[in-house]
């Protein structure tokens, strides 16, 4: 790896164009993603959010613009791209029929590591899927199927990891477990770009966050940056109800892996936005 | 990527072979309508039909076989579809794999799956008192055909597999092909038949791979048959797996 390729951002998109027939998906998305960050894609269902990581991960062709994962170009130099990420797609890409540890050998395999049996044993114990390890994926719950999804995808340490919607359709203790693996990866120094409808998430995780809206980047920065697009939030005092959220996980008992409800919680100051 | 092709491919192989060996239901679903049919004929109809061979089963088999293989790649394509579906496909395609290794697991699945219902068809067709004089070479002869013949199918198989919305649609393609044996020479000898027919069925490529199969097994010569035979298998097989990569290439490429 040359000098110039450590430097580059771990992402780049420039005037990215996409077309499904006479649908224009994506009209001209251009944005960095610093190394070792958490950047987020914010926008709606529809919103190209899936295209433009389709076109990062080298499984669909932009009609114009060009884009840069590690430093490789995602067409001239797929190979080297797929050899420096993963993919994390909207629906948990597993293979129902194996089992937990089956499928982490699997993609062990396919990357051509030693060891395979050993990599998917420390998996299983870190994603807390030791227990199940040996059942068939069929059997899991939506939780466990993300976390195993995820480990496939740390498999091999690539530098840069692509979630798609990593929460969706997941109960919100899930939801937790999801962050908190999002969190220790960024502490990592992996770089992820992460997609997401839901607000809260990408102000839990994202360093960077950028709105895609009608195939347009419109709004690219730090939470910070967004913020002050705003007027300054005015301080009020509110009297603070829990969320359900917060009741569902104190009466269900929250696992101590995850943050206690409230902590960091935006609702606490009610600022003047949303 | 290249040099990981056959390490990969045999990876994924064992991956959906493992479909296979945990459904074996599958295997019975498939070899179940052929066996059925091998019944009907040869204990209800079969008294009635002038094959001019002694034991009617011995007469059938050929075509009980081909029909077999036609019903296991409605499988095949039933597997590619739910991986299209599933987006395992694309979480392989996003690795650095051989990316043609995908495609190819399936296709060596299909042979051995496939291959796997024969025996299980073949074994009933014994206990029915199916016989053959045939030594090792000619029975090398019937692998090699229906091998060919399951290759030409499975590419068939991937088209619909990569390219159907539904489940039904990846495995309806098949029913055309299953009815093919019962206008040729599989049941009945051709001579029976009315003028086109007739003149249909004996040139239509079951009646050719089946008769090729019937003399190899019966011990006797297969005289310009298996030539014919050979031909359907490998021209089906070309045009097939052309379609086929085409598809493909245009599925990935987005």
């Amino acid at each position: 790896m040359s000098a110039g390729q450590m430097q580059a951002p771990a992402i780049g998109a420039q005037a990215l164009e996409k077309s499904f027939g006479d649908l224009k998906v994506l009209c001209g998305v251009d944005f960095e993603v610093p190394r070792g960050s958490v950047f987020a894609l914010l926008g709606s269902n529809g919103a190209g959010k899936t295209t433009v990581i389709r076109i990062l991960s080298t499984l669909l062709k932009a009609d114009a613009g060009s884009a840069q994962v590690d430093g490789f170009d995602v067409v001239t130099q797929a190979t080297s791209v797929r050899q420096a990420i993963s993919l994390t797609g909207q629906f948990a890409a597993v293979d129902e029929i194996l089992s937990g540890r089956e499928n982490l050998v699997l993609v062990a395999q396919l990357r051509h590591l030693e060891d395979p049996g050993k990599i998917a044993d420390d998996l299983l114990a870190r994603f807390e899927l030791a227990d199940a390890g040996a059942r068939k994926v069929s059997t899991y719950s939506g939780g466990m199927r993300r976390r195993l999804d995820i480990a496939m995808s740390l498999i091999g340490r690539p530098p840069v990891i692509f979630l798609d919607e990593p929460t969706t359709g997941l109960d919100p203790q899930a939801r937790l477990e999801v962050w908190q693996i999002v969190k220790d990866l960024a502490d990592s120094g992996t770089t992820v770009l992460l997609t997401t409808q839901y607000l809260d998430e990408a102000e839990q995780l994202a360093d960077h966050i950028a709105i895609l809206h009608e195939g347009r980047i419109i709004v690219n920065g730090t939470l910070a940056e967004l913020k002050q697009l705003l007027p300054p939030a005015k301080v009020e005092y509110v009297e603070k109800q829990p969320t359900l959220e917060d009741v569902f996980l104190a009466i269900v008992g929250n696992n101590g892996t995850v943050a206690t409800p409230g902590d960091g919680n935006p609702g606490e100051s009610a600022g003047a936005h949303e | 990527m290249a040099r990981h092709f056959i390490s990969d491919t045999m990876v994924l192989t064992g991956r959906s072979m493992r479909h296979v060996t945990r459904s074996l239901d599958t295997i019975i679903t498939v070899t179940i309508m052929p066996i059925a049919f091998m019944l009907l004929f040869v204990y209800v109809f079969g008294g009635a039909i002038q094959a001019g061979t002694d034991r009617y089963v011995n007469y059938l088999l050929p075509g009980i076989l081909l029909i077999t293989i036609a019903s296991g790649i409605a499988y095949t394509a039933y597997r590619l579809f739910m991986d299209m579906q599933s987006g395992i496909f694309e979480r392989f395609h996003s690795m650095p794999i051989s990316r043609s290794s995908v495609l190819w697991a399936h296709v060596l699945t299909s042979l051995v799956s496939n291959g796997l219902s024969i025996v299980v068809v073949i074994a009933v067709a014994l206990l029915m008192g199916f016989r053959s004089s045939a030594g090792v070479a000619a029975w090398l002869a019937v692998a090699g055909i229906l091998g060919l013949f399951t290759l030409a199918l499975t590419w068939i198989a991937v088209i619909p597999g990569l390219t159907a919305k539904t489940i039904d649609g990846a495995s309806a393609f098949s029913y055309p092909i299953l009815f093919l044996p019962f206008i040729s020479s599989a049941f009945v000898p051709t001579a029976t038949m009315p003028g086109p027919v007739r003149v249909f069925a004996e040139n239509q490529p079951v009646t050719s791979i089946v008769d090729a199969i019937r003399n190899l097994l019966a011990g006797q010569p297969v005289g310009t048959d298996i030539w014919i035979a050979l031909g359907w298998c490998v021209a089906i097989l070309v045009i097939a797996y052309l379609f086929a990569m085409r598809t493909y290439r245009r599925k990935i490429a987005g």
